[in-house]
């Protein structure tokens, strides 16, 4: 990153211009004197308005599925409507090994991050595609258990317990598809040279929104699958 | 985003965004390396199985009703959670407002649980 330290002393006309030009592109925030083109604008926190944001809406994601864990906990005994519960169905071994990919996902996405803030497009790029391939996998662990479950008579209206247990895990299934599309958007922009190593933050953004998807998936690996 | 001062250079003060700005920058390159992410993923996967394996190896040796099963499973999904978000979501070498924002998410979650659970059980 480039050196951001304001200039001192005298105004100088040309500086000022230059301020006002890198103002102009930023739309907002600070401008520096410098000139230099930051890649990001900042709130007045010190942190760009994008990567805030980011942490903002995944802050209120721990209240969606806060709701949706609770809901499940609360009715997950509940089959009073007849069919099986979700407990009685439950394939530790291929959660086990779905959870596992999702974790390493969680590495690659990391190492897409670390590449390119070290200006490495062609690792940047491997990596969000193995990212973006492990997703996939999960998500097809996951459409295999959801068809196991109905062909074992516990659909999505079967009973309370199994309702809660759908809306659950497929709105986790939801998001880790949105995952898979915003990680093949930035394979896309980083081949039309749209992703500079300036940009890295860019990635870095994508990869919490992916990284909070895994961690909620340990908490539900957790809780719903584990704790009996 | 309201637009915040401009600083000239005639105004040496700079404001608080920048000084920051100057933090999180040097924080963002802060991260760990590649290598201690392996080894974070490695310590993840073992936590893992030993979640996975823990209702096995107890199977028999102990009475496995309840806390006994639920609390060590529970500690380390806890772990892996701060461990995932402090290093993978770079909560450790970010701003501590980031920590903030994501922890009260989270702390509302459990909000909501502990009232639907109050609800259910006591109304």
């Amino acid at each position: 990153m480039t050196d951001l330290s304001l200039s001192k002393g005298d105004a100088d006309a040309a500086a000022l211009e230059q301020a006002s030009e890198a103002r102009a592109a930023h739309g907002a925030g600070v401008a520096y004197a410098d000139g230099e083109d930051h890649d990001h604008t900042l709130t007045n926190t010190g942190i760009s308005n994008p990567k805030l944001a980011m942490w903002v809406f995944l802050g209120s994601e721990c209240l969606l599925f806060g709701g949706l864990i609770s809901t499940f906990l609360l009715y997950k005994r509940n089959n009073l409507a007849g069919g099986p519960t979700p407990q009685e169905l439950y394939d530790i071994e291929l959660t086990s090994i779905s959870s596992f990919v999702l974790l390493m996902s969680s590495l690659t996405m990391v190492l897409a991050v670390s590449a390119i803030q070290r200006g490495e497009h062609q690792r940047l790029r491997l990596w969000l595609v193995t990212t973006a391939i492990l997703g996939a996998v999960f998500i097809s662990g996951q459409v295999y258990e959801f068809q196991v479950f109905v062909k074992e008579g516990m659909g999505f209206t079967t009973n309370s317990a199994s309702s809660a247990f759908f809306a659950l895990t497929g709105f986790h299934g939801v998001h880790v598809t949105l995952g898979i599309v915003m990680l093949l958007s930035a394979v896309m922009m980083s081949l039309r040279g749209r992703i500079p190593q300036a940009r890295a933050e860019a990635v870095e953004i994508v990869g919490l929104y992916w990284h909070f998807v895994d961690v909620v998936w340990v908490l539900i690996f957790t809780i719903v699958y584990l704790i009996p | 985003m309201t637009d915040t001062a401009s600083p000239t250079a005639s105004d040496p003060s700079a404001p608080a965004a920048v000084a920051m700005h100057h933090d999180t920058h040097d924080d963002d390159h802060g991260h760990a390396s590649d290598t201690l992410y392996i080894q974070i993923a490695i310590g993840l996967a073992v936590l893992t199985a030993m979640e996975v394996a823990w209702p096995y190896v107890t199977d028999g040796l102990l009475d496995t009703d309840g806390p006994i099963l639920m609390i060590p499973l529970l500690i380390v999904m806890a772990i892996k959670f701060v461990i995932i978000a402090a290093f993978f979501m770079h909560l450790k070498f970010d701003s501590k407002v980031l920590t903030r924002v994501f922890y009260s998410g989270l702390l509302l979650a459990v909000g909501v649980y502990v009232a639907a659970l109050g609800t259910f059980r006591i109304f």
